[in-house]
């Protein structure tokens, strides 16, 4: 049984008291003395030129401060890309300038080219309509469809850049011919053509800023929804303003969900920094909805051919795949690595395939910027492989639970290095697939298929046996890859005088619940009352320099770190005690908030230790500082490898075309377990995006570049009654064997492993029916969609 | 500018309000209670639900002055009256019903009142009645997990317990 409030205990989570009693602070619930509003002008067409703005009128205009454009700003720096691309050919990628406001050209519908900055809101609201007004923006064709923006090169959305490709890259480029090969001989060959279609990440909390200048020290400060306040201090310091980093206090407080979309720094964080200064008074700026919706970097948005060469019984030799990866109009600050690293390095799945090519062109379009959302590449690599395998398998007349266990690699196999790129440390996929095949009842699916039947419905199952890679890493590789940043991560634990605990982490709780299972794992580790434990996150002047929280890090790599500081914290407390104790440090032992003298009952409790360290009166103060407070950073020699099986049941209506999820079974292994409630929630929500992207969510651009889908009215968000309970099973347990907690990470799994599985059993239900002739359903796996493909005979 | 009074969680409260004021922006920037949020502009997520008159509301729908005079509860007047939480609100802790905590208050409010129509819902019924409160977080199981615990229901075969 887990220690009470220590690890592995389902705790209930701190930090819901402060948010079920509206007393949550997030950005916008800030009102500061003196206050000012930011409202942005923004783009109505997908792609102009800016031919004048006049700002007379506006300036004019009640409770009018300041007006800005991009003029004001086109002397600063650019806001970059975290990642720098080679192409196949060696060349670099291309990075054209993002300003922080428009500045010659808009770019896509949403791009903000001026931002007005009034005593209220509605004096700034109607401000900014006035000078949308004396804007004149000659509108350009505008370049939306990938395929045409490739083919027809004389339209640029960046005039440098002839071909509208930010890259073209191969991975492993020298596997290229090999690949080749296998696909001229292989007994099969399936093919797929998909769309994985672009979504809006829609955290619930709209982006929000404010901006503060202190003209007494010339500090600054930024209260932003951010996933990472360090990352974007450095952004903004190092790239785009010039602001020293030590001028610049970042604080993210309370944030309403990120999923991605917050990891980013947006111009609208430097406006209102800008803005502050000249005025200096607050200046602050909340995104509307249909603001997020244009300007908030999307996700996803592939149109991938995978080919799966095989053996006539399943055998797989070889995967080969040719995607477009939209941009959007500028590149967001992960965009380039989600495409590639965190895409093609996944093609092999859980697989033994021996050989395996990726080829990725990412491609400018006037769209919004498209990074990284809720999985990163892995969503879309998992979609494409399970895709065709379930392809395959229809094709050839093969069992698709045999044919994933006749590849999947074995446990003894492990580490395992794929063809692209990556060592599994560990895993155990035939467990996963076997539990899961358990929690659905298999044998009794054939009941509940004619049951269904007799209503009129079509039952199918859908299988996805999903592997992803967390917790990117170590720092020494992805340089080589092309990060500008490093990917360790720090805290620092602060033992106080009182013997209460602080925690400072550089990881960033958005809903991950890390005030609670941080806590846990203190407590677990140094033996005291979790209660004791405070989890400080969130302010730059608080914590040490870490990177944030995305890609299911959080735990893997920042809690590791946590774990390092608490070794230093006992191996300090040890020295203490050996001097308290008058015994060999080598003789002291640490056990369960106690330090004894090994083999008599000597002891100190860690109170004592603590307070000793503070009042050092009976203390080894030539060879020891006072005071027990340590920092480590962690820097993870590897990615870690959680992976699972999915199983879900629909049923459709074969009248509408409507699909319904009616079960939806997870066997995942994500190594040790901190805190199974909350694992198990961050199941339900991966899943819960996962159905939506499979069967309700569609980001929509016409023709002309105009979002068609930009409010909630348009873009369906799954509701509570599109989803059913999700049956979760985490028993499946291979720990991560290279951190010191064995763990691997939870956050996106969901994401990844369920819209295979939701389209492959709407795939099984329609052949079940008798539509054999349907090999794909593009999503979001429409009632239309799903009625139109059936019609086709 | 008019002076609009409410009854807010049992309190007179007054404050000035625009013509165009939304109760959700009289209620979050003139009398300082933030717990109700704003999560759209079109009425579609329900972040902003509060009880006016007893009834749930979408506050971003409601113009400040048209409800002078009305009784208003909000997500900061459902705790107990010794400051524990109240029924609803101790369910979603205990069931995990919430993550990030930004739809929650609505969340909370509408359930409440569902509980107050219709005091033992069914599953269907819930996940009907919550449809105009949008939740990215938590895939929405542990939502309705804890409006089923909350009105007294077995929810033993929905996932583990917290302890």
């Amino acid at each position: 049984m887990p220690k009470d409030g220590g690890i592995g205990a389902s705790t209930k989570r701190r930090e819901d008291i402060r948010f079920l009693t509206g007393r949550g602070v997030y950005t916008d619930d800030l009102n500061l003395h003196g206050q000012t509003f930011a409202v942005f002008c923004r783009s109505t067409v997908a792609h102009g030129k800016i031919v004048s703005i006049d700002t007379s009128a506006t300036e004019a205009m009640p409770g009018v401060l300041a007006v800005f454009t991009g003029e004001d700003f086109k002397d600063v720096g650019g806001n970059p890309a975290g990642w720098l691309i080679n192409s196949r050919d060696g060349t670099p990628m291309r990075e054209p300038k993002r300003p922080v406001l428009a500045h010659g050209k808009v770019r896509h519908v949403g791009d903000a080219y001026a931002a007005v900055v009034a005593e209220t809101y509605a004096q700034a609201k109607d401000a900014a309509e006035q000078l949308a007004a004396d804007t004149v923006i000659d509108e350009l064709p505008a370049i939306v469809d990938m395929k045409a923006a490739v083919a027809d090169p004389s339209n640029r959305v960046h005039d440098e850049i002839p071909d509208n490709l930010c890259f073209d890259w191969g991975w492993i480029e020298d596997n290229r011919a090999a690949v080749d090969e296998v696909f001229k001989s292989a007994p099969h060959v399936t093919t797929l053509e998909l769309v994985n279609n672009r979504l809006v990440p829609n955290a619930m909390e709209p982006r929000a800023s404010i901006g503060e200048y202190f003209p007494g020290t010339g500090d600054y400060k930024l209260t932003t929804t951010s996933q990472n306040p360090h990352l974007t201090r450095l952004l903004i310091a190092a790239f785009v303003m010039g602001i020293p980093e030590n001028k610049l206090q970042v604080v993210a407080p309370d944030v309403g969900g990120g999923f991605g979309s917050k990891i980013y720094h947006y111009g609208e964080e430097a406006v209102v920094l800008a803005a502050a200064k000249k005025l200096k008074r607050p200046v602050r700026w909340t995104a509307e909805r249909s603001e997020s919706f244009l300007s908030d970097a999307h996700g996803r948005d592939h149109v991938t051919k995978i080919e799966l060469a095989c053996e006539k019984d399943g055998t797989f030799l070889a995967f080969r795949t040719e995607t477009l990866a939209n941009v959007g109009a500028y590149l967001s600050n992960f965009s380039t690595a989600t495409p590639t690293f965190l895409h093609g390095t996944l093609m092999a799945g859980p697989y033994k395939v021996p050989k395996v090519y990726v080829n990725v062109k990412t491609v400018f379009t006037n769209t919004a910027p498209v990074d990284a959302y809720r999985g990163a590449g892995r969503p879309e690599a998992t979609f494409s492989l399970e895709r065709v395998i379930d392809k395959m398998c229809r094709e050839l007349g093969l069992d698709q639970f045999e044919v994933r266990r006749k590849n999947f690699i074995t446990p003894d196999m492990y580490p395992y290095t794929t063809p692209v790129g990556l060592v599994y440390d560990t895993g155990n996929y035939h467990a996963t697939l076997d539990k899961a095949l358990e929690m659905t009842d298999l044998a009794g699916f054939e009941a509940r298929a004619a049951e269904a039947k007799s209503r009129g419905k079509l039952r199918g199952l859908g299988l996805s046996t999903w592997i992803e890679a967390c917790g990117i890493a170590p720092s020494n590789l992805v340089g080589v890859l092309g990060s500008r940043v490093g990917l360790y991560d720090a805290a620092t634990v602060r033992v106080n005088a009182t013997g209460n605990i602080s925690v400072m982490t550089g990881a960033h709780s958005h809903g991950q619940g890390h005030e609670t299972v941080f806590a846990q794992i203190v407590a677990e580790k140094l033996g005291v009352d979790a209660n004791s434990v405070e989890i400080v996150h969130g302010d730059t002047a608080k914590i040490p320099f870490g990177m944030g929280s995305y890609g299911s890090r959080s735990l893997a790599v920042c809690g590791s770190a946590i774990d390092r500081a608490m070794g230093k914290i006992i191996a300090k407390g040890k020295k203490i005690a050996a001097h308290m104790l008058e015994a060999a440090e080598g003789d002291i032992e640490f056990k369960d908030g106690t330090f004894s003298v090994a083999g008599t009952d000597k002891a100190k409790t860690f109170g004592e230790i603590a307070f000793s360290a503070y009042v050092p009166h009976n203390y080894p103060l030539e060879t020891l500082e006072p005071g027990l407070e340590e920092t480590a950073f962690y820097d993870p020699g590897n990615f870690t490898y959680p992976a699972g099986a999915y199983l879900c049941e629909v049923e459709v209506d074969p009248d509408t075309g409507k699909v319904q999820v009616v079960a939806f079974h997870c066997a995942d292994d994500f190594g040790n377990i901190m805190n199974p409630l909350i694992v198990e929630g961050q199941v339900h929500g991966g899943v819960g995006q996962g159905i939506g992207q499979a069967l309700c969510e569609n980001t929509s651009y016409d023709e002309n570049g105009q979002l068609t889908s930009a409010s909630f009215m348009d873009y369906a968000m799954p509701r509570a009654d599109d989803v059913p309970f999700y049956n979760v099973d985490y028993s499946c347990q291979t720990p991560c064997t290279h951190n010191p907690l064995g763990v691997k990470g939870c956050g996106e799994a969901g994401a990844i492993g369920s819209p295979p599985a939701v389209v492959n059993a709407v795939i099984d239900a329609l052949h079940r029916g008798g539509y054999d002739h349907v090999t794909h359903i593009d999503m979001p796996v429409s009632p239309a969609r799903v009625w139109a493909a059936m019609q086709k005979h | 500018m008019t002076k609009v009074t409410l009854t807010v969680n049992g309190r007179s409260m007054s404050g000035e309000a625009e013509g165009r004021t939304l109760l959700v922006s009289f209620l979050r920037e003139e009398l300082g209670l933030t717990g109700t949020h704003v999560g759209c502009d079109t009425s579609q997520c329900g972040a902003c639900v509060v009880h006016v008159d007893g009834k749930a509301v979408k506050s971003c729908t409601v113009l400040a002055q048209d409800v002078n005079g009305a009784s208003v509860t909000t997500i900061e007047g459902m705790a107990n009256e010794d400051g524990s939480l109240g029924v609803v609100q101790q369910a979603f802790q205990d069931h995990h019903g919430l993550q990030c905590g930004f739809c929650t208050p609505g969340m909370v409010m509408s359930s409440a009142a569902l509980l107050a129509e219709n005091p033992k819902p069914t599953e269907a019924e819930i996940r009907h009645y919550l449809e105009g409160n949008i939740c990215r977080c938590t895939g929405y199981h542990n939502i309705v997990k804890a409006v089923l615990a909350a009105s007294g229901q077995d929810v033993s075969a929905l996932g583990v317990a917290a302890e």
